[in-house]
């Protein structure tokens, strides 16, 4: 039986010469969209499904064009972001949380990744609302750090080691507010830092990155981030370099700044007990799909998704005394070799015979919480099936 | 800083007389011999003194019939007093010899240095940027064409084309013998230039290789880092990111080689100056060693000795000038 499972890891040289020339071929394609500067606004200009939300993804699949085949780690996911409210989009490694975070900053590792289908509305707060996916990168780059900013996990490489960290806040108003004086760009700077927590602030101003702590760093990454006052600032695993007790701070420094600054968060983490304590809406995601989403209530206190419940049953609790922490059998699916059925199949504890058909669709059980598992096929109104995209087709339109 | 400098300035002292002593070695040791070689010329005309006596007589003379030990402490001595005696073979004093040839060789290093940081740095930022491009492989492929060419073969390459078939200039030489004399000073500065240029070419074709990769690799690891990402969040238009943020970060290795390599401008290119017979430090030393004179040679290797240790410690400190994390207060 074993010698009958394909290993997508191992491939003849017939096979990688053929996908790396699709790969080109694709690649040099999309490329070329993003390159052209003559995209007329109408092209990429959409409108929100719900003027209340910042971003709404819609669909989105996002693939890497591998040298071993198309990788699919975004996949047809859909859920929105509210105006000055908190996401958590939470997952194991690998399922794809950051790509989607990428996608829409735009920032994957290009040529390989690419978004290939699907919407990802973004309102810009004048009544305008840009289709990222289509938006050109020039276009893009008045959105980047003015309209969207983005924090990393890495306060260590993030900052550039060269650069004082004042410049490195400057730059940011300099790129964006071209109209403001030396003076006002040094005030606005020492502003922030004061904003984030910097006592300090006309010391570190020209202090470098390597004469600060991690939090510190963190801290002077959050004050880039908050310079140009952004509609939504992604949060994509902040505090998982630093230390427990900075975590706190830096968890409660940006609790604190969302109530000053009237902008969402997109916080992206593995760590159930940071989203339960900042989201508003939680996402799961498992294998580059959205599982289930609903307010953060829903998620903690009635989780749905067999995965979902999984991932809270391996959360260790204080107080309570257990000799093997519970953890979810098997692994994650193959992203070049998804199954076409639901990707949690075999690793489900209660699976049912609807299982054994297509991948589920987005089952709204009530007014904020969406499931997609077929136990609650009759429970909800069925929503729609993620769709993906055939990367063959990318060549013919 | 200055404490900084100081020890390793003394440090260098201390490695500069050890590797001294192993080169006076070296050279004591060396077959051919100029006392032997006069000896056995002077021995060989009519009526002179047998070889051996001739020998003896030379030997004191030079002052070498001691050991190697109290003749290198002479030599030291000597030095440091800033006196390296007279070149046997160019019968003036080293320290003049020097003087006039080694113009040559800088102007020459240093067009040729020049140069090769002109293309090889923007080649290899270019083939970075573009990885797994055309541009990047062809990039790829000259730069390691001029790596694996050895000089004699690029030299004599270049003289092939551009003095046989092309007859834009000449194979050799730093003049053209026949009518320099009879030209305008500026028309004799231009006969001189025109004779540069092969060997310059030389220099730059088998350096820039080297050069060129080293660019690439570290901007490629530059371009992965977090920071560069951190810069494009920012909204910075991707010429800015790859000029101003990565490229900043791309100098500081590339420093250390320039600054090492800028000493060398002064120790000059023994075996292109040889091919092309300019003469120039590298040319000329490499007579005085064949020959065996002792006085030029240890000057020679005393002086290119000084150079790497400086170029070292100049390296150290662009390091510093160019990344604040090593800056030592």
């Amino acid at each position: 039986m074993a010698g009958n499972v394909k290993d997508t890891n191992y491939i003849s040289a017939r096979e990688a010469s053929k996908i790396a020339r699709f790969n080109r071929k694709v690649t040099a394609k999309l490329e070329a969209q993003h390159a052209n500067k003559n995209t007329p606004e109408s092209y990429y200009l959409t409108k929100m499904h719900d003027e209340n939300n910042v971003v709404e993804f819609d669909n989105v699949c996002t693939y890497f064009f591998t040298d071993i085949g198309t990788s699919k780690a975004v996949d047809g996911i859909s859920f929105n972001v509210p105006k000055c409210s908190t996401v958590g989009i939470v997952g194991e490694s690998g399922c794809g949380k950051s790509v989607t975070s990428l996608s829409l900053m735009q920032l994957l590792q290009r040529p390989s990744g690419q978004v290939v289908g699907g919407e990802i509305r973004f309102n810009m707060g004048d009544g305008k609302a840009y289709d990222v996916v289509k938006t050109p990168t020039e276009q893009m780059q008045h959105i980047r750090g003015k309209h969207i900013s983005m924090i990393f996990q890495e306060p260590m490489t993030s900052l550039n080691p060269v650069f004082r960290i004042g410049q490195q806040i400057e730059e940011v108003l300099e790129l964006h507010y071209p109209e403001m004086t030396k003076e006002q760009m040094k005030a606005r700077t020492l502003e922030m830092l004061e904003l984030v927590g910097i006592a300090n602030s006309e010391g570190v101003y020209s202090m470098y990155p390597h004469e600060l702590s991690g939090g510190m760093r963190q801290r002077a990454m959050i004050a880039i981030a908050l310079a140009c006052s952004p509609d939504l600032i992604i949060a994509d695993e902040p505090t998982t370099a630093l230390d427990v007790t900075i975590q706190a701070q830096i968890l409660d420094l940006l609790r604190e700044l969302k109530d000053k600054i009237n902008s969402s968060i997109m916080l992206i983490t593995h760590d159930l007990g940071v989203v339960a304590q900042m989201a508003d809406y939680v996402v799961v995601m498992y294998a580059g799909r959205v599982v289930e989403k609903g307010t953060s209530d829903d998620i903690f206190h009635h989780p749905m998704h067999p995965y979902t419940v999984g991932l809270m049953k391996s959360k260790p609790v204080v107080g309570q005394k257990v000799d093997k922490l519970y953890n979810i059998r098997g692994s994650v699916p193959n992203p070049i070799d998804m199954p076409d059925y639901c990707y949690f199949r075999d690793r489900c504890e209660s699976v049912c015979d609807r299982c054994h058909g297509e991948y589920p669709p987005e089952i709204k059980v009530s007014d904020t919480h969406i499931v997609s598992c077929y136990r609650f096929f009759d429970e909800g109104e069925v929503l729609g099936y993620p769709r993906s995209v055939n990367p063959e087709d990318l060549l013919n339109d | 800083m200055l404490k900084f400098i100081t020890k390793r300035l003394l440090m260098g002292a201390l490695i500069l007389v050890l590797a001294m002593f192993l080169v006076y070695l070296l050279i004591y040791n060396l077959p051919t011999s100029y006392i032997e070689k006069t000896a056995r010329e002077l021995a060989s005309k009519p009526g002179s003194r047998p070889y051996t006596e001739w020998l003896e007589v030379l030997n004191s003379q030079y002052g070498l019939s001691d050991n190697p030990v109290t003749g290198f402490l002479t030599w030291c001595s000597n030095a440091v007093r800033g006196n390296f005696g007279d070149s046997w073979l160019w019968t003036i004093p080293v320290t003049e010899k020097f003087k006039e040839v080694i113009w040559n060789s800088f102007w020459l290093g240093l067009a040729a240095f020049l140069l090769e940081a002109a293309i090889a740095i923007p080649l290899g930022v270019l083939a970075a940027t573009k990885q797994y491009s055309a541009t990047d492989y062809t990039i790829t492929v000259l730069s390691l064409i001029g790596i694996s060419m050895p000089t004699f073969f690029v030299a004599t390459v270049f003289k092939m084309i551009f003095a046989v078939h092309l007859g834009w200039f000449d194979p050799y030489g730093m003049e053209n013998a026949r009518i320099h004399a009879t030209l305008p000073p500026f028309g004799q500065f231009m006969d001189t230039l025109a004779h540069f240029v092969l060997p310059c070419m030389t220099l730059v074709a088998i350096g820039i290789g080297s050069l060129m990769r080293y660019t690439r690799t570290n901007t490629l690891e530059v371009l992965n880092a977090d920071y560069i990402r951190t810069a494009r969040a920012k909204g910075l238009p991707e010429k800015k990111v790859i000029g101003y943020h990565a490229f900043r970060n791309t100098l500081i290795p590339i420093v250390t080689i320039l600054g090492n390599s800028l000493p060398g401008l002064f120790s000059g290119a023994l075996i292109t100056e040889t091919l092309f017979s300019i003469r120039g430090i590298g040319y000329i030393s490499y007579y005085s060693m064949i020959q065996g004179d002792i006085p030029f040679t240890m000057f020679y290797l005393a002086f290119s000795s000084i150079l790497t240790i400086l170029g070292t410690l100049l390296a150290d400190i662009l390091y510093a000038v160019v990344d604040p994390r090593v800056r030592v207060n």
